[in-house]
């Protein structure tokens, strides 16, 4: 019974982080309804950067939120000058424009950081007050940030008017530009907060898994089975989605299969989820087209 | 065409066919297996720009065909003791299958969600490669290691041995000949019609007759099939298979070669084989991620100002050419 | 007195399809002008053209108030800014969201959060409905609610003229008969100048000052509404007697 609980407990912590970068890949679809390949490279080169800067000897919650803001920027940066010219091209060109992108952070993880595998530091050390039994300090520390940054989203969502010219521009943009929103800056703001997330859920995992160019590339796949489970139109259910995915991934690993083919557990709950289920758990529109 | 266009056509083809059937002696062994290399990955690009470029429907994906087919060969060869000739048709027929079965769920995906589906099954493949419990059959981690077929006959010229790696060259040749010509037969014809019009306009393709769930399953199934069986070929061409050589990297270089050579273009899949074989060699030499760099902006790069790829470049510009009045 | 707005050698393009063909027209402040015309006579793409929603060429001379601007070539965002509000046909309602938020977008351009907050309320004053529902979500109102709620939500933007595209679209006539009524007290009240677009010749040219009539792209007829209401063909062909 132990080992169960310490399963599910791994598993939920695991899956705040699956829930934040399939957060960031619902936002950015709610705005442009793309899917961002290049989600989980974008995070990684983060991460990159905040490891340059505690190597250069910051201070480790100097160099997070320095990281995030220039991740926001990033973001905003690609969609303004890479994504725009081709908003309305067909969706081919766009994934194309994706994959590429993907390729081009991954290049530059690797040309700048080199490919040796990297420790990268947790500001939650293992003998802090914060450790429990059934999960450790970092865990427990990375959840509550990754929390925060919810709660924070969420707020901003419903309480601030760019969070609701954002919602608005996403779910109607003509509507939307007779009010006067400058709805192709909404994008560019959508992908700022979606690389900001990103950065965020790096610099939770570098800890746990080491840091290096590939680092996020099963974690991504996690992240898209998390969001299309909870509705990939759905903020929330994205968050639920992952940690409905972190708790599948340990038990299914413990109990059913074993450990070596968790991505294969992404794949077929993802291929699952689109031809069974479209709308995930919680989500509004259909995928259906023949 | 004038009648003095044609006799230059046919000029200019016997030249590069003599080129074509000398080259492999014009060069070291090692040259030569790189141009094999190039002919495998053309058929491979040829078969997903059926789907991707002339269907419509998106696969980031192939590259799991692609290591099907190569450990079909393999196993084949290794554990079976079937020829080398004889693995290719039965790669062909297994991976058709396998790409009809993926075809079924995909047909309720459109667009980017396809892309991601067929972008989660690449990402599995190493994996289910690794997997312990079929290690009697894949070889696990290690993979399989083949011997190259020897040539059925042995001489020598121009100075140069008619060596392993230079009978697979003609082998390769002859097997991608046939395939781009069944492609071009395909596509000239309703099929080829049939392919295109769900591409842009199912809801009209239904209404004229054509079969939706059925055709594009098919699409899918031979698309798959091509591409199985250059996986084939390149196992025997590289003598060689393991799960770490069918990561989601060789799926992405697929689709910048279907890019590169021009979506929709059946020459283009050679142009797109040249480039993915040997830009990573030269760009190896400035640093280890440089080709992923290059590959990345030249997506993006052509998708802004050369959609059509290199084959629609070429078009362009033979069609100013021809356009300047004549005398 | 210049003309709030004054439209010269206005055509419009769907891509390459021209739909408008070198239109003139003018709009006076303070007044409600219409314009009426069949199916596919190219009245919504006129108001889609004064928002820059569609390719235009000619001239949009627009007194907002300061100074004569252009609006051909601005962006949208630019030109709603600017006082043109647009309640487009099917409402255009952020169905999503709820009346509050829809009333609250409608203000996005705006910095006085006071007389927001007021016009909100007057907003619920003059339909008391959409009170009733103002945490609602604005999709599961009524045809006639959402309509009360697209016009409420352009009239928070304060505009110096308001454009509506075929109001009474769909609605049953006891609720058009309300919402027009509405609509020419607002105009009579707050002065809040009008450019109505409506296949309902009969309610609009009781509702405007005056009134042109668009067929297959060009201006075929203009002048007060009386005259226009008297015009033979007119009556014959839009007014049914």
């Amino acid at each position: 019974m132990e080992a169960l609980l310490y399963q599910i407990f791994s598993g939920l912590a695991n899956g705040i982080i699956y829930g934040s970068v399939a957060l960031a890949l619902v936002m950015i679809y709610q705005a442009t309804h793309h899917i961002n390949f290049a989600q989980g490279e974008m995070a990684t080169f983060s991460t990159f950067v905040a490891w340059a800067l505690i190597e250069a000897g910051w201070p480790y919650w100097g160099a997070f939120f320095f990281t995030v803001a220039v991740s926001f920027a990033g973001g905003l940066i690609v969609q303004r000058v890479v994504l725009r010219p081709i908003e309305k091209a067909p969706v081919l060109t766009n994934v194309i424009v994706f994959i590429g992108l993907l390729l081009i952070f991954n290049a530059m993880s690797g040309m700048l950081f080199d490919h040796t595998i990297k420790s990268f530091a947790s500001p939650f050390p293992k003998d802090s007050a914060l450790a429990t039994k059934y999960f450790s300090a970092h865990q427990l520390g990375s959840a509550g940030v990754l929390l925060v940054v919810l709660l924070a989203l969420f707020g901003f969502f419903k309480y601030t008017s760019v969070g609701l010219a954002m919602r608005a521009a996403a779910q109607n943009p003509d509507s939307a530009k007779l009010v006067g929103i400058r709805v192709s800056w909404m994008l560019g703001l959508g992908w700022g907060l979606a690389a900001a997330i990103g950065a965020v859920a790096g610099m939770m995992v570098a800890p746990i898994v080491f840091l290096d160019p590939n680092m996020m590339a099963g974690i991504l796949l996690y992240g898209f089975a998390g969001a299309l489970l909870g509705g990939i139109d759905n903020p929330i259910g994205a968050v639920f989605g992952g940690l409905v995915v972190g708790v599948l991934e340990n038990l299914l690993g413990a109990y059913v299969i074993g450990t070596e083919l968790k991505l294969t557990v992404a794949l077929v709950l993802i291929v699952g989820t689109l031809t069974l289920r479209p709308d995930g758990l919680f989500g509004k529109k259909v995928v259906t087209r023949v | 065409m004038k009648p003095l266009d044609r006799k230059w056509v046919w000029l200019w083809s016997a030249v590069l066919l003599v080129a074509l059937l000398v080259l492999p002696f014009l060069v070291k062994n090692y040259r030569v297996f790189q141009f094999n290399l190039v002919l495998v990955y053309a058929i491979a690009i040829l078969g997903l720009n059926l789907l991707t470029g002339f269907n419509g429907q998106i696969s980031l994906g192939h590259g799991a065909f692609y290591a099907f087919g190569a450990y079909t060969a393999a196993i084949m060869m290794d554990k079976m003791g079937v020829p080398y000739w004889a693995t290719l048709p039965v790669a062909f027929v297994l991976c058709f299958g396998f790409g009809f079965l993926v075809g079924f769920p995909a047909l309720r995906l459109a667009g980017h969600y396809l892309a991601l589906a067929t972008f989660a099954l690449a990402l599995a493949v190493p994996q289910l490669l690794k997997y312990k419990q079929i290690e009697g059959y894949t070889g696990g981690v290690q993979g399989i290691v083949l011997t190259k077929p020897e040539p059925p006959f042995s001489f020598r010229f121009l100075d140069q041995p008619f060596s392993a790696d230079r009978w697979l060259y003609f082998f390769s040749l002859a097997v991608a000949a046939l395939m781009f010509l069944i492609a071009w037969n395909l596509v000239r014809g309703r099929v080829g019609r049939a392919l295109i019009a769900v591409r842009d306009h199912p809801i009209a393709a239904t209404a004229m007759g054509i079969n939706l769930p059925v055709f594009k399953s098919m699409t899918f199934g031979v698309s798959a099939g091509i591409t199985g069986l250059a996986g084939a070929l390149g196992a025997i061409v590289v003598a060689f298979v393991s799960p770490d050589s069918f990561t989601v990297n060789l799926s992405i270089f697929l689709l910048v070669g279907v890019v590169v050579g021009g979506l929709a273009s059946i020459p283009g899949a050679i142009f797109g084989g040249i480039f993915i074989q040997f830009v990573p060699n030269i760009a190896d030499e400035l640093s280890k991620s440089a080709p992923a760099a290059i590959y990345g902006v030249l997506l993006i790069g052509l998708m802004y100002l050369m959609p059509t790829g290199v084959m629609g470049g070429l078009h362009r510009i033979w069609a100013r050419l021809r356009a300047k009045p004549a005398g | 007195m210049p003309k709030l707005l004054e439209a010269k050698k206005l055509c419009a393009f769907y891509g390459a399809t021209q739909v408008l063909f070198d239109i003139d027209f003018a709009i006076e402040a303070g007044q409600i002008t219409t314009i009426l015309g069949a199916n596919g006579a190219g009245k919504t793409t006129t108001l889609r053209a004064l928002c820059q929603v569609v390719r235009t060429t000619g001239s949009l001379a627009f007194n907002g108030g300061s100074g004569e601007v252009q609006l051909v070539g601005k962006p949208t965002e630019s030109v709603v800014r600017m006082g043109v509000a647009h309640v487009p046909d099917g409402r255009g309602t952020f169905t999503a969201l709820s009346v509050e938020d829809n009333l609250k977008l409608g203000a996005y351009v705006r910095k006085d959060r006071a007389e927001v907050a007021l016009d909100i309320e007057k907003a619920y004053t003059r339909f008391p409905r959409l009170a009733e529902r103002r945490h609602q979500q604005a999709g599961t109102l009524s045809g006639g609610e959402q309509q009360m709620l697209a016009i409420s939500r352009a009239l928070m933007l304060r505009p110096r003229l308001l454009l509506l595209d075929e109001p009474s679209f769909g609605l049953a006539p006891l609720i058009v008969a309300e919402i027009f009524r509405i609509m020419m007290k607002i105009n009579q009240e707050d002065g809040v100048s009008m450019l109505l677009v409506e296949q309902n010749a009969n309610l609009a040219l009781d509702l405007a000052h005056h009134a042109y009539l668009l067929e297959t792209g060009q201006v075929a007829l203009s002048g007060p509404s009386e005259q226009i209401k008297n015009d033979e063909s007119v009556r014959r062909a839009y007014l049914g007697y």
